[in-house]
């Protein structure tokens, strides 16, 4: 079963009178554990369509399905309870909590979100806090912590509650070219160790290179989907 | 739970300064509340011990109509032995009564042999007055003090009246008085003791042996003015009113004001109105008044404090919704239900609640032990050098507590409300 099938899909804005269509009838698939990016200018509709994937919004008109979940379906309550399930975020910003520590940004999910029982809490916090090569500061606080390190807790945070899928806004737009190499090839070795999908809106051409897939997106519309010859995942 | 406390108590620190404001302003409200009801409330129970204790005992039970007209000290409203009968088999059969003492009261001329004053006395049975007023034998200004009150062919004056009329303990002066028949009596006493001036009603009032007073009188019958009712626990005394008033309604008379002479008003269930009546205290002192203004303050400063816990509590909140907003767009986004960013805003303002009203509580009790320690005197009435020592119920400080937690979290819900209602694409957009 595809991961994400979206039907002539559209997305209007009200600005006053003024209706502003965000998203014009866009037809694409995304399957299970693949790398994807939406790619195009600003205003050409990514985020939109990245909030709407992640159950942030609900579209104007034709079908998204997710995980197949119709997602028009979803209300308030029922799409954060969906999201907490089966999606993982990642921010340009990165956007920890600045109170909490590394280990404790990555456990919040599991507190906040799913109520996991401390025991198993702490072996997934630890496991994921590895697998991002973090563990050693554990302990640091957001403003203690280089770009790089922020997002690398960000990655584990979107993946602690086993997420089928990871949305990422424009996650190396605050990284140098080194960090953010790093960051993309840490989120493909996530992607191989837990086979959940990365689905990215970007400019980043280190992204748009790495990604198995590129849907490039101008005025609402998904022009075209280019696919990586080699690059897919098996 | 305690995980989404722990965040709160994290969130509370990131905003160290304006936490410990609002703190602050929480422990000080606690403080002056409970200070104020402490010094205040023993104030209260000291003034109202003061007049309770020496004069009026907790009740009083009269014949109705008497306390209308007490002015004039009306001896046909007196309570034939039928009624005090059944008054008495009353309070017998209420266990929240101490004691009691029947008094007989008159007005009468004062003479000591060159000059006559009017003067108003108390017929007592002295054992049983010192028991009702424990506080009147200690308080005599020249005489024996704390020992029996008066004896027979022994009268104890004011203070006022014994330096108006020139009068010393151990002199002899003369009662008169008119009896309820219109014959006038006279009979000679020693002066045993002079009262200070004692605040409230009968303050100023003589005291003589019930039997000197039914003597000059020349009353036939052991009639009663009143009786002055001690109970054991003076926090019981609207109740005890009431249950006394109505198992003393069943006696009725014949007549609402029956006329002088009425041979039948004194006991017995009849078809006309009561023929009692049960007074507390605050129903016959003026002193009242001031203990009702002193509760009515006690109301005033703690809707003052719930100002201050609501107004700091809930600006510290609205702020950090609003310095959060980006924050809280991000934890809706990854899943947070609503209801939980409610629970961890409202978390918050439990926090700031509990630990201000702790603080405050701790801060409180040690002023009011220190208060204790320093004992500082003052006047009240005629009566200087009374001690200030503060008390405070636990019931007052868990009220006072539960009223501040509870206006935090009030002030929260707001701000807590608007945070888990904030869409998440907005929240994250927010600069």
């Amino acid at each position: 079963m595809s991961l994400v099938v979206a039907q002539g899909l559209t997305k209007t804005y009200r600005a006053g009178d003024v209706e502003v269509p965000a998203i014009k009838g866009a037809n694409f698939v995304i399957e299970p554990a693949s790398f994807v990016a939406f790619v195009g200018p600003s205003g050409s509709g990514k985020s939109t369509l990245l909030n709407l994937i992640g159950c942030l919004d609900h579209p104007t008109s034709g079908k998204l399905t997710v995980l197949g979940t119709d997602i028009s379906t979803l209300d308030r309550r029922s799409a954060a309870d969906f999201r907490g399930r089966n999606i993982g975020f990642i921010f340009q910003d990165f956007n920890l909590v600045p109170v909490l520590t590394a280990y404790e940004n990555i456990e919040y999910p599991l507190i906040m979100v799913q109520e996991w029982p401390a025991a198993k809490r702490r072996e997934q916090v630890m496991r994921l806090l590895k697998a991002v090569g973090m563990e050693s500061q554990a302990d640091k606080r957001p403003d203690q912590m280089s770009g790089g390190q922020k997002q690398r807790v960000a990655v584990a945070r979107a993946l602690v509650s086993n997420a089928k899928m990871v949305l990422a806004d424009e996650p190396t737009a605050n990284l140098d070219h080194d960090t953010a190499h790093k960051i993309i090839d840490l989120m493909k070795q996530m992607r191989d160790e837990f086979g959940t999908t990365f689905i990215f809106s970007t400019h980043d051409p280190k992204i748009m290179a790495a990604a198995e897939t590129n849907f490039t997106l101008e005025d609402g519309r998904v022009l075209s989907q280019l696919n990586h010859a080699g690059a897919a995942h098996a | 739970m305690l995980d989404v406390l722990k965040i709160a108590g994290r969130n509370l620190s990131r905003y160290r300064r304006r936490t410990m404001l609002t703190l602050l302003l929480i422990i000080i409200g606690m403080v002056a509340v409970l200070l104020f009801i402490s010094v205040t409330g023993s104030f209260k129970a000291m003034m109202v011990g003061q007049i309770t204790d020496s004069v009026l005992g907790h009740l009083e039970v009269h014949r109705k109509g008497y306390v209308a007209s007490i002015d004039m000290l009306p001896l046909n409203l007196n309570m034939k032995p039928g009624a005090v009968a059944k008054v008495e088999a009353a309070l017998q059969q209420n266990p929240a009564v101490e004691t009691w003492s029947p008094r007989v009261k008159f007005g009468g001329m004062f003479s000591n042999f060159t000059e006559t004053t009017s003067i108003r006395i108390n017929g007592v049975d002295p054992t049983r007055e010192a028991a009702t007023a424990p506080l009147l034998p200690g308080r005599m200004a020249e005489g024996p003090k704390g020992v029996a009150l008066v004896e027979r062919g022994q009268i104890v004056i004011p203070l006022l009246l014994a330096r108006g009329m020139k009068v010393k303990v151990g002199d002899t002066a003369v009662i008169v008085a008119t009896n309820r028949d219109g014959s006038v009596n006279g009979k000679t006493f020693v002066i045993r003791s002079v009262t200070e001036a004692i605040s409230g009603p009968g303050g100023r009032d003589g005291y003589m042996h019930i039997d000197d007073a039914r003597e000059l009188l020349r009353m036939k019958d052991a009639e009663v003015s009143e009786i002055a009712i001690r109970l054991k626990n003076p926090a019981q005394l609207d109740r005890v009113a009431s249950s006394l008033g109505e198992a003393l309604g069943a006696t009725k008379g014949p007549a609402p004001n029956p006329p002088a002479g009425a041979a039948s008003a004194g006991a017995g269930p009849g078809s006309g109105q009561p023929l009692l009546e049960v007074h507390t205290w605050a129903d016959l002192s003026p002193f009242a008044s001031l203990a009702r203004m002193i509760d009515l303050m006690t109301v005033f400063i703690k809707v003052v404090l719930v100002s201050i816990v609501l107004v700091s509590v809930m600006n510290v909140m609205v702020m950090a919704v609003y310095e959060r907003i980006r924050e809280i767009g991000t934890i809706a986004a990854i899943g947070t239900r609503p209801s939980r960013i409610l629970s961890l805003f409202l978390a918050e303002g439990l926090l700031l609640g509990v630990i201000g009203t702790a603080l405050g509580t701790v801060l409180s009790l040690a002023a009011i032990y220190a208060i204790n320690l320093w004992q500082p005197h003052f006047a009240f009435g005629q009566q200087s050098d009374l001690v200030m020592a503060p008390t405070i119920a636990v019931g007052q400080v868990v009220t006072v507590a539960l009223l501040v937690v509870g206006v935090a979290i009030l002030a929260s819900l707001q701000p807590a409300w608007k945070a888990s209602r904030l869409d998440p694409i907005t929240a994250l957009r927010h600069v």
